[in-house]
């Protein structure tokens, strides 16, 4: 593969390109899912083929094509040059690229079990298995279990002589119950809503215990229905921690996007209320906020060896205690904005133009625990599990659903209220945090579906977290 | 005949050579897309792709898999086949499996236009500079693309498909200030690059954005609202979605309850492929024609969407409305129209004492599909009306809304004769909607939270 991804870039070069790179890819994938111990979805799909990206004045240019010929990916690239040309129609400032390392390397995910080496009967089996369990509680109207797989080869060169092959393997899935009313649903999901995922292999899946956890999540989807509402008001609350994930995700991850900050995805995905004037400066949140963008730990979604730009994954600060310190950025955004590349650019698949997508962006652990952190607290809302997200398109407006929450008096968990929300603004929220978990509830929740650009990328990015509490927030909104 | 009845016809019978006793469904597109992407007033990101992928479902004593790939050979094809095959054996029997649609006609339609499918970069350039110069002294961002090919089918049980369409959209604001602080929408979708006029988008948007120049702040609460068709088409794609597909019925989700009066009776609400403007081919993913459906017709609820699946569980015929990842969402409407009014969005504005004008919705998540409570934001272009009047630009509103009561029976106050292709959260050209004036809208957050 690596012969066509160097044909593609001497296509472009040979078309006029100023810079040119190129990726390679295979990606296998293997999806089961069931429903009610019926599996509805099982799938295999295969993708392959090159993409390649053509510098030209202010704009990329970029092809990509399925046909694994010589001929065909140096054609591609040198398509990518004439579409490059193209936009000089519309055109701005030259684009220049940030210098980084020029590697020649090799770098695969560590795994115990390729998740292909176990047989479908055994996921099938597992996932009709977990099903069955929820079901065995009386009114569980849907039981769901569904796991994913990928399986990714990707060689990548530049015109700059960069050539590197990774191989990068993922696994993960998750599970619900939802109970149906009268007049409304309730669901509870495990590990987290929509499913919980990593870099390795089978082990992360089997290492979940969806067996062990059904008959409880199960229970407490139809608890939901007739537990009380969650109260309004302005109370404290606490979040478990793949809901804290959630909140760093959108209220920070996306926010510290430096194509965001400069408008590049204004009319999609939207801006930032960050200023790139202020970074060092501003104000993110309390003096107990330390966020990084890690894309070098090991078993998190969002890691690799070298991003679709060959930059070496790095850690990099992004909040230091409360203030604003780093963004996410790529070789191009960075050149605009004279800061240092990050290594922070995927594309999600072989046609599609990488862009700048979030690594692992997390929180330092804190010292405090979850059980300490109810007992501190003397009026408040414990709330677990991501059911709804909205957040407006500078990132600053956010309102959040949960699926459970448990009332917090005098220190102690008390009654499950259902339909728990939460909203506010991102530093002024982060502001009031004041009590963190520690290390040994630091979790590395993977997300598959983040969205952004167009066409549509979805990406995989993980979020490490803890449990955190955070003061006088506007609970109980509804509609 | 076209290569992707070709590839299809080959993995057909590849698969009966195979395993002459399965039922096999092979699905092929083939075709090119394009976009060209703009921001800060130029081309930045400008993307082209020809692809052709290969579906396969096989079906063997009942239990089926499903495989996709790019890779079109003959050792990609033996791949897909086998592989798809032996999963198929290995998966627990599938008590649900509805059998293959039998051979049917499709209904004879024609959203193609090969000019559009062929684009050339130059050709998106030309209409993004158009919408550009629009707006001189504000920030452009967007997109304008073009797609076409052609889709096929085939199955084991004898149908055999195909079809060819196109699209074009012209998606973009103008936005005043370096710091992005308000702005301005436009939108329009096509079958044909040529329909999408980006001078007139483009002077469009820019009047919006100059109009929001100056924001202030107001207080959440109940307003009357004017909602342009990016704000109605969001919420029917939400209604879709949750509501009018026969697995969320089935499961107990949906607020669906056929043949009652659940909404305005200004409400009709159709999906037609047949309908000259639409997009798409005449037949699903199944190799099911599409069949025209009154989905709501004088606001009552009269038909959910089917694949075959739901059909079977329903004890009738699918709709012809089955898409990709079907088994586990259900089906779902690509051609959707709600009829037209005849009030101008001028004097459903002129009516109004005290509401809002919102041009789009942003960011969109439903809080329980049973109850089609969403919140969101507005994004684009939001502006208070007072004493019949435009009075002034407003900061962006959350909201939290069922979206079934907003259209309830005498929610409505008037329907708009503008109606058109409306961006959406589930793709273009795939609700066509007009504005909408109802009587009341829940805000309940603003810029401060």
């Amino acid at each position: 593969m690596e012969e066509l991804a160097e044909a593609a870039v001497e296509g472009a070069i040979d078309a006029g390109a100023g810079y040119a790179d190129a990726r390679a890819m295979v990606t296998r994938t293997e999806s089961v899912d069931a429903l009610n111990q019926v599996v509805e979805g099982l799938r295999i799909d295969e993708s392959s083929g090159v993409g390649v990206r053509a510098l030209i004045g202010s704009s990329w240019g970029f092809f990509a094509t399925q046909d694994l010929t010589t001929s065909a990916a140096r054609a591609a690239g040198a398509r990518a040059a004439e579409i490059a040309r193209a936009s000089a129609t519309v055109s701005g400032a030259p684009m220049t690229l940030a210098d980084v390392p020029i590697n020649q390397a090799e770098w695969a995910t560590p795994y115990t079990e390729h998740p292909f080496d176990v047989s479908l009967a055994e996921k099938g089996d597992l996932v009709v298995a977990v099903t069955r369990t929820m079901q065995e509680v009386a009114g569980v109207a849907l039981a769901r279990c569904e796991i994913t797989m990928w399986d990714t080869d990707k060689y990548f060169v530049s015109s700059q002589g960069h050539r590197i092959h990774q191989h990068i393997v993922e696994s993960g899935g998750g599970m619900d119950a939802t109970a149906v009313g009268e007049s409304e649903t309730q669901r509870r999901s495990y590990p987290q809503s929509f499913g919980h995922y990593g870099t390795g292999g089978y082990e992360i899946i089997r290492g979940f215990d969806m067996p062990g956890n059904a008959q409880r999540v199960a229970e407490e989807a139809v608890a939901l229905l007739t537990a009380p509402e969650c109260p309004e008001g302005v109370v404290d609350i606490v979040l478990e921690s793949s809901q804290v994930a959630l909140q760093i995700h959108e209220s920070v991850g996306h926010a510290i996007e430096l194509d965001r900050i400069l408008g590049w995805e204004a009319a999609f995905a939207g801006t930032s209320w960050l200023d790139v004037n202020k970074i060092g400066s501003l104000r993110y949140g309390s003096d107990i906020m330390n966020i990084k963008a890690d894309a070098t730990l090991p078993g998190s979604l969002g890691s690799f060896g070298y991003d679709d730009e060959g930059t070496p994954a790095q850690s990099v600060d992004i909040v230091k205690e409360g203030t604003w310190v780093g963004v996410l950025s790529g070789r191009d955004s960075a050149a605009v904005a004279g800061l240092p590349p990050g290594g922070m650019v995927r594309g999600d698949g072989y046609n599609r133009l990488p862009m700048v997508r979030m690594t692992n962006v997390g929180l330092v652990p804190g010292d405090s625990n979850l059980d300490e952190i109810i007992a501190a607290t003397d009026d408040g809302v414990y709330m677990a599990t991501n059911r709804s997200w909205s957040i407006d398109d500078k990132r600053l407006n956010f309102q959040f659903g949960c699926e459970v929450g448990w009332e917090i008096k005098n220190g102690k968990l008390g009654r499950m209220v259902r339909n728990p929300t939460y909203t506010g603004i991102g530093p002024e929220f982060w502001a009031s945090l004041d009590m963190l978990g520690n290390e040994s509830e630091w979790v590395f929740w993977g997300v598959p579906n983040c969205g952004k650009g167009q066409p549509i990328q979805s990406a995989h990015t993980g979020h490490p977290a803890v449990p955190a509490r955070f003061r006088n927030v506007r609970v109980g909104v509804k509609g | 005949m076209s290569r992707a009845l070709e590839v299809a016809d080959k993995v057909l019978e590849m698969v009966a050579r195979a395993a002459p006793a399965a039922d096999a469904e092979v699905a092929v597109s083939d075709g090119h897309t394009a976009l060209t992407r703009f921001a800060n007033s130029f081309i930045h990101q400008n993307v082209g792709e020809a692809d052709l992928t290969v579906m396969l479902r096989a079906t063997v004593d009942g239990r089926a898999a499903s495989s996709s790939t790019t890779a079109v050979g003959d050792e990609g094809l033996e791949r897909l086949v086998a592989g798809t095959l032996a999963a198929a054996r290995l998966r627990p029997e599938d008590p649900d499996w509805p059998g293959l649609a039998g051979a049917a006609p499709v209904p004879d339609v024609d959203h193609y236009d090969e000019a559009t499918e062929f684009a050339e970069p130059a050709e998106r350039a030309g209409i993004v500079k158009a919408f550009v110069d629009r707006g001189e002294g504000l920030l452009a961002a967007g997109y304008c693309d073009s797609e076409g090919g052609t889709r096929a089918f085939v199955n084991s049980a004898g149908q055999r498909v195909s079809g060819r369409s196109s699209r074009a959209t012209l998606d973009a604001i103008h936005q005043v200030g370096e710091t992005f602080h308000a702005a301005g929408k436009a939108h329009a979708t096509s079958s044909r690059l040529a329909d999408l006029d980006g001078s007139a988008g483009g002077a469009r948007a820019a009047q919006k954005a100059r109009d929001s120049a100056e924001p202030t702040e107001l207080e959440p609460g109940r307003y009357e609202v004017v909602l342009e068709p990016e704000c109605v088409g969001e919420m029917l794609s939400f209604l879709m979605f949750y509501g009018f597909n026969a697995k969320q019925l089935i499961e107990g989700q949906s607020f669906v309850a056929l043949g009652e009066r659940q909404f305005d009776e200004s409400i009709t609400l159709v999906d037609d492929v047949t309908d000259p403007r639409a997009i798409g081919t005449a037949f699903d993913m199944e190799g099911t024609p599409k069949r025209s459906l009154d989905l709501v017709r004088g606001g009552v609820s009269e038909a959910v969407v089917h694949d075959r699946r739901t059909a079977k569980k329903m004890d009738t015929e699918s709709t012809g409305h089955a898409i990709p990842g079907g088994e586990s969402w259900g089906a779902f409407p690509e051609n959707v129209f709600l009829a037209a009014g005849d009030t101008s969005p001028a004097d459903m504005i002129a009516s109004i004492d005290r509401g809002l004008l919102v041009t789009e919705f942003n960011y969109c998540r439903i809080l329980d599909p049973k109850t089609q409570v969403v919140t969101g934001l507005t994004r684009n272009g939001t502006f208070v009306i007072e004493n019949g009047k435009v009075a002034g630009a407003i900061k962006n509103l959350r909201f939290t809304q069922s979206f079934v009561d907003a259209l309830a029976p005498g929610a409505i106050r008037a329907v708009g004769n503008d109606a058109r292709f409306a961006a959406a959260e589930f793709g273009m050209g795939i609700v066509h909607c007009p504005t909408l004036h109802l009587a009341s809208w829940n805000f309940t957050g603003g810029a401060r939270g």
